[in-house]
């Protein structure tokens, strides 16, 4: 590209302006990496839901339990496939800061119904064996340095007692957002463990379904079995059971929508005003450019393309470095089992850069574009 | 030879038939040039002179296809170019002109060297055939060991000596000069002269020149003076504006 020296030398014309002007589309877009990330640890767990599973609670309330013998009743319905549950544990590992979600799940059919989790074949089968086994995701293992074989004790919190645990096996989320912060063990464990008063009850049954499509016919057939029941249930998709966590904490989206909105306002604002100075200041340089024979075209171009790659470094730095901020993981040390940048965001990023250094570099470039060599000259 | 009077061989370089050009300001028309004849043979050296507004730059403009006439048409080496189209021009202007102006002629961000290649980034010519071009160019004004520098590190006559080598670069049919030493002391407008005139003696050059300054014009091989919108030979002055106007 022969043109190179001079969009190079003109990049670097004001270099102090240059400098500025990038490091308002860093900013920008380092704001725009982190905000994505805000969004994805409050909605990652709607995002990849299971569309096909659907959640079974107590009517009253999540902390309320629901008989054991439900289970049975509930694979009874047409379109159930398959049907598994687990009690939350709530324990306390060392400090109360170090939280992580703990479950007493059901071995038999855990891993039909969360197919997302991968366990190498003979940990799973160690674990099963092993009735003081537990298995921990990948992520909560690396946070405290845990090797499978290790002994981990649990202090219980409602329940009391210290629980000791061997970790048999360490499971990987398949995609990227998959949640890898839990810690499983077994239910029948749970079972022999808590006092009587406990005993016989699930805190929730997940049901796999043969359609996605059945889901709200599956779910009233659910809720209809166990109408007038001391423990009436309540059944959504997986899916809206996230998106009702979110909604606790407000609005996310439209704030995070917003902030981003009045960003990029400020930002086109900023860099298209510096866009405009820019080429006011070389009117002189522009009009010999086209005296000697560069087209309007070319000028249009030109000045455009000087927008757009300014716009172009500046957002890729931002993203960057927000993709880097994001590489040391959650920083509340669990609450945020979602914690990272997504590519879409990247994407959609360098995207708003583009429309951005575009937008900022189209009312200058036409004006160069229009510019007549005879009144640039007298004018100058 | 130069004729103002539309009288000029079908084969002139350069043929203005008719050239009117009106401004309007405020509602105001302004008539600058008016019905003005010219026909400039290849080789030839001309000066035009006139006082501010008379209107020269108007016509240079005109004549290197910078601007459109009102009336009239200009021929260059057989094409006419008073109905091409802007862009069409701007392919023009860049095979058959070569500009220099008063000021503002080199973009400051870029060595001699690339400010004279500008013109050559146009064409089909490799980064070798361009090197060498712009070598020669910067070597027929004499700044080949300024090469690499940069404007401001140029005296004003320098830079004026590397417009010049920008404006021969890609050989075009003509140079058109306007106030090319306007901005210079008299020891480097002399040299500045100097150039033009080789540029005409030796390597055959026509030039077209505005100038303010009579020393300059009498190098030229004939000035024109810019008088009510037409061009009059330097020597037939008095008899036109008689009256004792000067
Ligand atoms: N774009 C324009 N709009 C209106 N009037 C114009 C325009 N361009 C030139 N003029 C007028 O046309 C007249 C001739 O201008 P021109 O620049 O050609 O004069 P000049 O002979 O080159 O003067 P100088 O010696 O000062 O350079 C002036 O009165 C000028 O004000
Ligand atoms: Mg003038």
């Amino acid at each position: 590209m022969k043109f190179l020296g001079l969009i190079r030398a003109n990049l670097f014309r004001k270099k102090i302006r240059f400098i500025l002007t990038i490091g308002s589309f860093a900013v920008a877009l380092f704001l725009f990496g982190v905000l994505a990330v805000v969004r994805v640890a409050f909605s990652g767990g709607v995002e990849i839901a299971g569309a096909d599973r659907l959640v079974v609670i107590n009517r009253t309330s999540i902390i309320q339990p629901l008989p054991l013998a439900y289970a049975d009743k509930i694979r009874r319905i047409p379109g159930v496939k398959e049907l598994t549950y687990a009690n939350w544990f709530g324990g306390v590992y060392q400090d109360e800061r170090n939280f992580f979600p703990q479950f007493a799940m059901d071995v038999d059919n855990w891993r039909k119904v969360f197919p997302e989790f991968d366990i190498p074949e003979e940990q799973w089968q160690n674990y099963v064996k092993d009735r003081q086994g537990a298995i921990a995701g990948a992520a909560t293992a690396k946070r405290f340095g845990w090797k499978v074989g290790d002994r981990i004790p649990i202090k219980g919190t409602f329940l009391g007692g210290v629980w000791e645990f061997n970790l048999d096996g360490i499971y990987h989320g398949t995609r990227q957002a998959d949640d890898e912060t839990q810690f499983w063990f077994q239910w029948k464990r749970f079972e022999e463990q808590v006092p009587a008063q406990y005993k016989g009850n699930v805190g929730w049954y997940t049901v796999k379904v043969d359609h996605p499509d059945d889901s709200l016919r599956i779910s009233r057939a659910i809720d209809a079995e166990f109408a007038n029941s001391p423990f009436e249930t309540h059944t959504d998709t997986e899916k809206a059971f996230a998106a009702g966590w979110v909604k606790q904490f407000g609005n996310i989206q439209f704030l995070i929508m917003a902030i981003g909105g009045v960003v990029f306002f400020t930002l086109l604002l900023v860099t298209g005003n510096t866009m405009a100075i820019a080429v006011r200041e070389r009117t002189g340089e522009l009009a010999v450019l086209k005296a000697v024979g560069y087209s309007d075209r070319f000028v249009l171009l030109f000045v455009l393309f000087e927008s757009l790659l300014i716009a172009m470094i500046g957002g890729a730095l931002g993203l960057g470095l927000a993709k880097i901020f994001t590489l040391g993981g959650d920083p509340t040390r669990g609450l945020l089992p979602f914690f990272f940048l997504p590519g879409k965001a990247i994407l959609a990023g360098l995207g708003v850069t583009l429309a951005v250094g575009a937008a900022s570099g189209v009312i200058p470039a036409i004006g160069a574009m229009r510019l007549r060599v005879v009144d640039a000259l007298r004018r100058v | 030879m130069v004729r103002v009077d539309g009288s000029g061989s079908s084969n002139s370089l350069i043929s203005a038939r008719g050239l009117s050009k009106t401004y309007s300001r405020g509602g105001e028309q302004i008539q600058v040039l008016q019905a003005l004849n010219l026909d400039v043979d290849a080789g030839e050296f001309i000066a035009f002179m006139g006082p501010s507004g008379s209107g020269k730059t108007t016509l240079l403009n005109l004549l290197g296809g910078l601007d459109v006439p009102s009336a009239g048409s200009i021929t260059v080496a057989g094409d006419e170019i008073t109905h091409m189209s802007r862009s069409r021009l701007t392919q023009w202007r860049a095979r058959h002109v070569g500009f220099v102006f008063q000021m503002y002629n080199l973009i400051p961000v870029l060595t001699a060297f690339q400010n004279v290649e500008l013109p050559l980034l146009l064409t089909s010519l490799s980064k070798a055939q361009r090197r060498q071009h712009v070598e020669t160019a910067l070597g027929v004004v004499g700044l080949s060991d300024r090469i690499h520098h940069y404007p401001r590190q140029l005296s004003g006559g320098q830079e004026q000596r590397v417009t010049i080598a920008r404006a021969i670069v890609s050989d075009p049919t003509f140079l058109l000069c306007d106030e090319p030493t306007g901005d210079l002391d008299r020891k480097s407008a002399d040299e500045i002269m100097e150039l033009i005139l080789r540029l005409v003696k030796e390597y055959k050059k026509t030039v077209l020149m505005v100038t303010h300054d009579p020393v300059v014009a009498a190098r030229a091989d004939v000035t024109l003076h810019l008088e009510k919108g037409v061009l009059v030979e330097a020597d037939r002055l008095q008899t036109v504006s008689s009256g004792g106007a000067r």
